[in-house]
Formats: C-alpha cells, sequence, structure tokens
C-alpha cells in the first residue's frame, strides 16, 4: 500500500498525471494495475490505450480548424 | 567498444591521439558546415564518448587531454554556431507566443510533420525498417544518458521533475525496464547488431550530429536550458511516431521488436508533459531571462530532427511521399 497520498493533475488540452496510485478503473470497471511512477490517464475518449493516454489527444485537436 | 574507423583528418586526429600517437601537425578546418560532415561529427562523437563508456584499449584519463578538449571545443564552437543560425528564426517567432512555456513547447513539435513515422508504419519494406533501427541504434543505446548530465545543474521543482522522468527512463528500479536495453532487444529481435555503438561506422553524419547535440548540450553548463528543451521535445515527438513504429514492425512481421516502441506510446505521453510543463517550466519560472534557451534547444531538435526524416526519405526514394505535408514546406 501507498504510504504518499494520491495527487492527480489535470494538465491543459491533455491527460491527468496521476502520482501514487496503485490502480485505475476505466469505464467498464475494469482495474489497470499503476506500473510506472507517474501515469497519464486519458481524458479526451480516443485513447486506444484506455484508461493510458496515448497522445491522441493530439490529432482530436489537430481536426479542429 | 572498439575506436571508430576515421573517415577524414578531424576524426583520425582524434583516434591517432587516443592511440597515443601525437602530432603536432596543425588541423585545418574548412568552411563547410559541421552539422552535415561526417568527418566532423564523427570526431565529435568519439570525444563525447570519452565522458560515457570509453574505448577499449584507451587510457581513461585522456577524456581530459587537453589537446582533445580544445578540438572539441573548436567543433563544439562552430556546431552549436550552425544549430543557432539554422534556428534564429524560429525561435523569434516562437518567443511571440506568450510565456507559457510548457504549452509552448508541446505546440512547437505538434507542428511538426510525422512523415517518417507515417511511412514506416504504411510503406517501409524491413530493409528500410532495420535501416531506421540502425540510424537510431547511436542515440538510442545510450538513451537518457546525456541528460543524465543535466540533473546536477538543475535545483529544487525542475530537478525534482527530470529525476521523476529519469527514474522512469532507467527502468523504475527493475533492471529488466531500462529503456536503452530494451532498444538493445529490439536490435536483436531483429538479428541486428546490439552492442553499444557497433553501426558508429555505418551511421549518418546527421544521425552522428542528433547523438551529438544531446551531448553539447548536456556536457556544457552553459546550455543546461538548451538541454532541458530539447529533451522536452525528445519526449514530446515520441509517443505517436512510436505508436506507427510499432504498427509498422507488426506488419512486417517484426513484432518481436515493437515493445520498446510499444512502451514509450505510453511513457512519452507521460513524460512529454512533465518535461514540457515541470522541468522547464520551473526553469523559466526560476530564470525567465533562460526562456530563449529552452527554446533554442528546442527549435534545434525540431531542425536536426527534419534533416533526419529528409535523408531517410530520400534514401529510401520516398522524399516526395506526401501523407502531410512536403519537406521543403516544414519551418
Amino acid at each position: 500500500m501507498s504510504a504518499r497520498p494520491v495527487r492527480v493533475r489535470a494538465c491543459p488540452q491533455g491527460p491527468l498525471l496521476v502520482r501514487g496510485a496503485d490502480v485505475v478503473l476505466d469505464e467498464e470497471g475494469s482495474e489497470h494495475q499503476v506500473a510506472r511512477p507517474v501515469v497519464a490517464v486519458c481524458v479526451c475518449g480516443r485513447s486506444a490505450r484506455k484508461p493510458w493516454c496515448d497522445d491522441t489527444h493530439k490529432a482530436v485537436r489537430a481536426e479542429r480548424p | 567498444m572498439n575506436l571508430p574507423a576515421p573517415c577524414g583528418p578531424m576524426s583520425r586526429r582524434v583516434v591517432e591521439t587516443l592511440l597515443g600517437h601525437r602530432t603536432s601537425h596543425v588541423l585545418a578546418y574548412g568552411d563547410e558546415p559541421v552539422l552535415t560532415d561526417r568527418d566532423a561529427q564523427l570526431a565529435l562523437w568519439i570525444l563525447y564518448e570519452l565522458s560515457y563508456r570509453g574505448f577499449s584499449g584507451v587510457d581513461a584519463r585522456l577524456e581530459w587531454d587537453v589537446d582533445l578538449i580544445g578540438l572539441r571545443l573548436t567543433l563544439e564552437d562552430r556546431f552549436e554556431g550552425e544549430l543557432r543560425s539554422a534556428t534564429h528564426d524560429r525561435v523569434a517567432q516562437e518567443l511571440q507566443h506568450g510565456d507559457d512555456i510548457g504549452g509552448l513547447l508541446l505546440q512547437m513539435a505538434e507542428g511538426e510533420s510525422p512523415r517518417v513515422s507515417s511511412y514506416l508504419r504504411r510503406e517501409a519494406t524491413e530493409e528500410q525498417m532495420l535501416d531506421f533501427l540502425r540510424e537510431r541504434s547511436l542515440q538510442q543505446l545510450k538513451e537518457s544518458d546525456p541528460q543524465a548530465f543535466l540533473v546536477p545543474r538543475l535545483q529544487g521543482a525542475a530537478k525534482v521533475a527530470l529525476m521523476e522522468v529519469q527514474y522512469d527512463e532507467f527502468g523504475a528500479g527493475r533492471a529488466d525496464g531500462l529503456h536503452q536495453d530494451l532498444y538493445a532487444r529490439t536490435l536483436a529481435a531483429v538479428s541486428l547488431d546490439a552492442t553499444y555503438g557497433a553501426y558508429v561506422n555505418d551511421v549518418s553524419a546527421i544521425s552522428l550530429a542528433a547523438a551529438n547535440m544531446m551531448s553539447l548540450f548536456s556536457l556544457n553548463r552553459r546550455l543546461v536550458a538548451a538541454g532541458v528543451g530539447h529533451f522536452a521535445i525528445l519526449e514530446a515527438t515520441s509517443s505517436v511516431p512510436s505508436r506507427r513504429i510499432a504498427a509498422g514492425l507488426e506488419r512486417l512481421g517484426l513484432s518481436p521488436a515493437a515493445p520498446y516502441f510499444e512502451e514509450h506510446v505510453e511513457a512519452d505521453a507521460v513524460h512529454e508533459q512533465i518535461v514540457a510543463r515541470d522541468v522547464c517550466g520551473s526553469v523559466v519560472a526560476d530564470n525567465p531571462a533562460l526562456l530563449p534557451e529552452v527554446i533554442f534547444g528546442a527549435a534545434s531538435l525540431l531542425y536536426v530532427d527534419r534533416l533526419s526524416g529528409e535523408e531517410l526519405l530520400r534514401r529510401w526514394g520516398s522524399l516526395d511521399h506526401d501523407d502531410e505535408r512536403p519537406a521543403e514546406m516544414a519551418s
């Protein structure tokens, strides 16, 4: 169990950076183990690797005029 | 590692000095740019390598040999000068876009053409994919080593943020997670030589320059701000291309080589945010006068990356391949 508090930070036009979490639940409630010190959680909804960010938000932004 | 084979007067001078053959001949430097001069870039690469892992049969004390340091400074001055000239307009232009350095860096990276990775995903032959992996091997086999030299030159929040990324780059406490070793396993998976520096005699001047630029910024304390700006763009131009390259490897039936790139899709989506916003953001918050230097490092990477991309596509007969925009128009 992590002794440090979980910290979540919203990046402008980007993912949530999550520090100190052990598990992230996706939209279906499936558990995803956190395997690195900081993880980026998808916010735009378009990642192919949800719940993790795969930088697809950049393409989403590029589609806009 | 064995000493590379010299390919001109400058690299020959370096190699001969390292082998103990002193000469008093004055080296004549031409007026040609060193950025695209394989001899100059190889000489610089060998000189820098003395500060990383060195060469078998070479006295390690020669890292600080006065003559070699003199040659290194001459080459570095010219290399840096060429990068500054090439990026001058871009830096001036970016500086007009406000002072949210994190957002600005991520925006700079997004404007770049992903043509090489798109080509690798959709069209590259197996030989072209191997060519790409070989050209990149020089820098990927020491991935994040140059940036480790930035750590003691930073302080406070910037240092903490850089170490957070570096911890991940260096395996997050697991020896089998060391990113540079993941790249070695990628090379081995496609039967390429995974030995450190194995392809130094094969890669182009631009590939040497791309590796040398990191050492230039990381081994000179005065360039630390350029070093973090460079690192931000390195991270910010990795996640999406890595996904494409992994897909290209799958398409070619080379999926055992894909894990390195798969890892970088998620890892660098995290790292780019931390390096751009926290490392570079803190450096500029501590000293706003460093903003142009951060942008200089960022623009330098984008510039050399574009040269490298054009070179590869030209070699593969695809420079006109238009999945984004013509390379000549990219600026």
